[in-house]
């Protein structure tokens, strides 16, 4: 210790026995305080990036264009409306120079087109970092308290999902992701609130389990409860991953419950039964009732075909008791009020070879190791124990158990979740994304206890999910109203009196869009009474096979009388009409030959409608629209003229290009259309 | 003190270890057979969006020189910054295939990937594989084309889309045809689009859609185009010298 302070005071009498030898060092330590300001400055990470920019476009054609441009210095987007303060432009200097379109070196890459502008919404907003940063690793990566890293490219089209609630074209992962939500049921668990107040709906049907033993077996439900997948590959319901106990006691419970409703069972007569003209009359009856428009079969190679609005049925002869598919087959509303499944009109001998033909589709080897004995009290009392304890209730109906609200942790902000809540599994990245894209891929591994089921997604769609997720952060909250464009909600429309009960029997609006409420599988019928003649809807109700008989997905048959066809006619004819097309402003027939003649020329040489459509079916070839080979006794003639004036003002999003026709050529052009009429052999046909 | 020795040296081997453990790479792949050529069996000319997995996995086979599957080979996978693989190397399995999931870069764009393997005397053979990738306009593009455009100028017939190719006098280009509308300005593109095939005196089959879709959706669409082009398509217009 004095040999230390020895040191110092002879260093210091050393240093200061000059006065003049003091003033300098004092001096020099004072310049060299001064200079450190400006040499941070100097030796910035930006400047440096800066000046490879320069030395980039020198040589380049466009140089002093590039030259001109270049802004020097720290560069920042403020927005303060958006909270956003952004010098990323600092080192990203050519990120509006269009001409850069082959630099593929960061920081100096131009950026991609986008329908925004850079100062009008700055990157954070889009990429996440911090904005304010001057150095690449603090505005890149940094997970400090309430910062963030950059958002990886793939997860991109989640910033869109912030402000733009409806979907995009250009974000096809964000709405795949959104439609997942719904169609998984993950919004039935977790409440997920957007910032207009609504809250996300889910899309899928889970079918109430009041009435379950009529439908089906034990054996089945304990097989299903272990591994849905088993039994249909596209399955919607998770694995619970439930021990072989509690798999029987659940199956135990939901039987004990069920409660059997009356006209639920229809004993298949055996003289119906016998009737059977031939064995694949099953099978044309399923395929010309256009079944697999909503329902899949998984096929011998595995892949799963047919639509995805009802169940898969590859394995419905191990679920289903036949005496329950045939009173369901006759009127599906009698069991689930609200199943999307339409109520067809079929014959007994109809419904009889239809349940044969269903029930045949069976997989002897499912079931095949399933044993349960009859069920204690016990096992019922634990059943409907894990019945609540794993919320089956929050999607199926069952019997004596209420609806948990608010099951799961609400997702709403899920995107903007601080790191520092989040527990990671080992050897995980330690990012939000990749804590998302865990817990969608293996919910059960982040802990003991855990309730959160195992599904079966693809890497695509668990990126999807993960997009999705994403979008919903703090930000879309806080930002201006005026930026938001909410999603739109479904019309609540409802048809009236007897017409509208038999499209709700029919369910029209699984397809079918009318007045803003319904599918887009099938054209929108908000308008069909100016645009269709009434003997043509009557007849195309009577057999659906009329109108492009080759699309996959067709309207099918339902077998309706006379009377409620003529019911449904009137009211379509009556009610669905737009204001804008006086039906009787032009004729049906009675066009004069000359404008026939002129409406054929244009036809086939100016507007060269055949390359979609056919009127001669001998030499016309197109088939991308429907044929008009009897447009003339479909199509009333003023809707026609308005259509060909502009397709989109009837139809938005109809894929027929709007030419822009003049009030002449349209006119021709629907006078040669109206001779397009059935021909009285077709009719005698029929 | 022999005992604190054997300790010392146990705790420091398991920090060693440890530390191995944290730094290396998977353990290396020991290649069990050698191949002489390696060929392309599915997952090549994939569209995928710019920073996300392809939707099918790259397959490659390695064949030795009689063209007989080789089990065992090394194959590994390079590209350029901004593409991974899932694994970037592995073994041939029993049919002689190796195959990996790709993940493009966060641009779009061609992507050129290398498969490579080496033969018996030590020199790698290798094979180029191109993938593409669709950013925000390309995505909108390819989005435009499904709908409006793929069902004649694509050949190829699905069980949800029956082409109209071959229903047309006039054959229409494949977007993949870069011989013919490589040759195309931007401009010309624009024209056709917008006033049909008389617009360049091509067919009146190609009908107008320039009332139909907007500025940006045809840019878009040409952005597209230009995208899938095969021979691929050179941005031309500014000339950039290099000193």
């Amino acid at each position: 210790m004095q040999s230390v302070k020895a040191k110092f005071v002879s260093f210091w009498r050393a240093l200061f026995r000059d006065p003049v030898l003091s003033f300098g060092v004092v001096s020099l330590l004072l310049l060299m305080a001064l200079a450190i300001a400006p040499a941070k400055d100097h030796f910035s990470e930006w400047r440096h990036y800066q000046q490879q920019y320069l030395r980039l476009i020198r040589d380049r054609g466009d140089a002093v264009t590039l030259q001109r441009h270049f802004q020097g210095g720290i560069r920042q987007i403020w927005l303060p409306e958006l909270g956003v303060v952004d010098r990323c432009q600092s080192c990203h200097t050519g990120l509006g120079e269009a001409s850069l379109v082959d630099v593929s070196a960061q920081p100096f890459r131009r950026h991609p087109v986008i329908p925004h502008r850079l100062d009008e919404f700055g990157c954070v907003i889009c990429h996440r970092g911090q904005g304010g940063a001057t150095t690449a690793a603090e505005a890149h990566h940094s997970m400090l308290a309430r910062e963030e890293p950059l958002l990886p490219a793939r997860y991109i089209e989640s910033s869109c999902g912030q402000c733009h609630h409806v979907a995009l074209a250009g974000t096809p992962k964000l709405n795949d992701g959104r439609n997942l939500l719904g169609r998984y049921g993950c919004v039935r668990c977790h409440t997920v609130r957007l910032p207009d107040g609504s809250t996300m709906a889910a899309t899928d049907d889970p079918p109430p389990l009041t009435h379950i033993a009529d439908k089906t077996s034990r054996e089945w439900i304990y097989a299903w409860l272990k591994d849905p997948a088993s039994y249909a590959a596209s399955a919607t319901m998770p694995n619970f991953q439930l021990s072989d106990a509690d798999a029987r006691d659940i199956s135990a419970f939901l039987i004990a419950n069920s409660q059997p409703l009356p006209g639920d069972s229809l004993p298949i007569s055996p003289a119906a039964a016998k009737s059977a003209p031939d064995p694949a009359a099953g099978a044309s009856l399923y395929g010309e009732s256009f079944c697999a428009s909503c329902h899949a079969v998984q096929n011998a190679a595995g892949n799963v075909v047919g639509g995805d609005i009802g169940p898969e049925l590859t394995r419905v002869g191990n679920k289903l008791k036949p005496e329950w598919l045939h009173a369901w087959l006759k009127d599906p509303r009698n069991y689930d009020a609200n199943t999307l499944m339409p109520h067809y009109r079929w014959t007994d001998q109809q419904l009889s070879l239809l349940t044969g033909y269903v029930q045949s589709k069976t997989d002897s080897d499912f079931l095949a190791n399933v044993h349960l004995d009859s069920a204690t009290p016990q096992q019922i009392a634990h059943g409907k124990a894990l019945v609540t304890e794993y919320g089956c209730a929050v999607c199926h109906e069952i019997r004596g158990i209420a609806k948990p609200e608010n099951f799961a942790p609400d997702l709403s902000r899920v995107g903007s979740k601080p790191l520092a809540q989040l527990v990671f599994v080992a050897g995980m990245q330690k990012t939000l994304p990749d804590y998302i894209d865990g817990k969608i891929r293996h919910p059960r591994t982040f802990g003991a206890g855990l309730r959160m089921p195992q599904y079966t997604f693809t890497a695509g769609q668990v990126d999807a999910l993960t997009t999705a997720l994403l979008s919903l952060t703090d930000r879309s909250f806080t930002l201006p109203t005026r930026l938001q464009i909410p999603a739109q909600p479904m019309a609540t429309y409802q048809p009236a009196g007897h017409a509208g009960k038999l499209m709700a029997e029919l369910n029209c609006f699984a397809c079918h869009r009318i007045n803003g409420r319904g599918g887009d599988m099938a054209p929108d019928l908000s308008w069909e009474g100016s645009a269709v003649q009434r003997p043509w809807l009557d007849a195309f109700l009577k057999n659906p096979n009329t109108l492009r008989p080759a699309l996959i997905r067709r309207m099918p048959k339902f077998n309706l009388s006379d009377s409620e066809r003529a019911e449904l006619t009137d009211y379509f004819m009556a009610v669905y009409q737009t204001a804008d097309i006086d039906r009787d402003s032009m004729p049906t027939s009675g066009y004069s030959p000359a404008l026939v003649e002129q409406g054929r020329q244009l036809f086939y040489s100016k507007y060269s409608c055949q390359s979609c459509h056919q009127v001669d079916p001998k030499q016309d070839k197109g088939y991308i629209g429907p044929p008009l080979t009897q447009v003339g006794s479909r199509l009333d003639a003023a809707w026609i003229d308005r259509w060909l004036k502009n397709p989109q003002a009837l139809r938005p999003g109809t894929i027929e290009p709007n030419q822009n026709m003049g009030d002449e050529d349209a006119a021709a052009l629907t006078a040669f259309l109206m001779t397009q009429k059935t021909s009285g052999r077709q009719e005698a046909k029929k | 003190m022999k005992q604190i020795l054997w300790i010392s040296t146990v705790v420091l081997s398991a920090v060693a270890a440890g530390c191995a453990h944290s730094t290396a790479p998977t353990p290396a792949l020991r290649a069990t057979a050698i191949g002489a050529a390696i060929v392309e069996s599915s997952g090549g000319k994939q569209l995928g969006t710019s920073g996300s997995m392809l939707p099918q996995p790259l397959v490659v086979q390695v064949n030795d020189a009689q063209g007989n599957a080789v089990t065992g080979a090394l194959v590994t996978f390079r590209a350029p910054a901004g593409v991974s693989f899932d694994p970037a190397a592995s073994l041939t399995d029993s049919s002689g295939q190796a195959s990996t999931n790709v993940t493009l870069g966060g641009t779009s764009g061609r992507y050129q990937l290398t498969a490579a393997s080496t033969d018996k005397t030590g020199k790698s053979f290798e094979l180029n594989i191109t993938e593409l990738a669709l950013g925000y306009q390309e995505q909108i593009g390819y989005e435009l084309d499904q709908n409006y455009c793929a069902r004649c100028h694509d050949q190829e017939s699905s069980a949800e889309r029956v082409s109209n190719y071959d229903n047309l006098a006039v054959k229409p280009h494949a977007f993949t045809d870069g011989d013919t509308l490589n040759k195309l300005s931007d401009s010309d593109l624009t024209a056709i689009i917008s006033h049909g095939g008389p617009a360049l005196n091509r067919s009146a089959l190609m009908p107008p859609y320039g009332s139909t879709l907007s500025k940006v959706e045809i840019q878009a669409l040409i952005a597209y185009i230009r995208l899938v082009a095969d021979p691929p398509w050179r941005v031309t217009g500014v000339v950039y010298a290099k000193r």
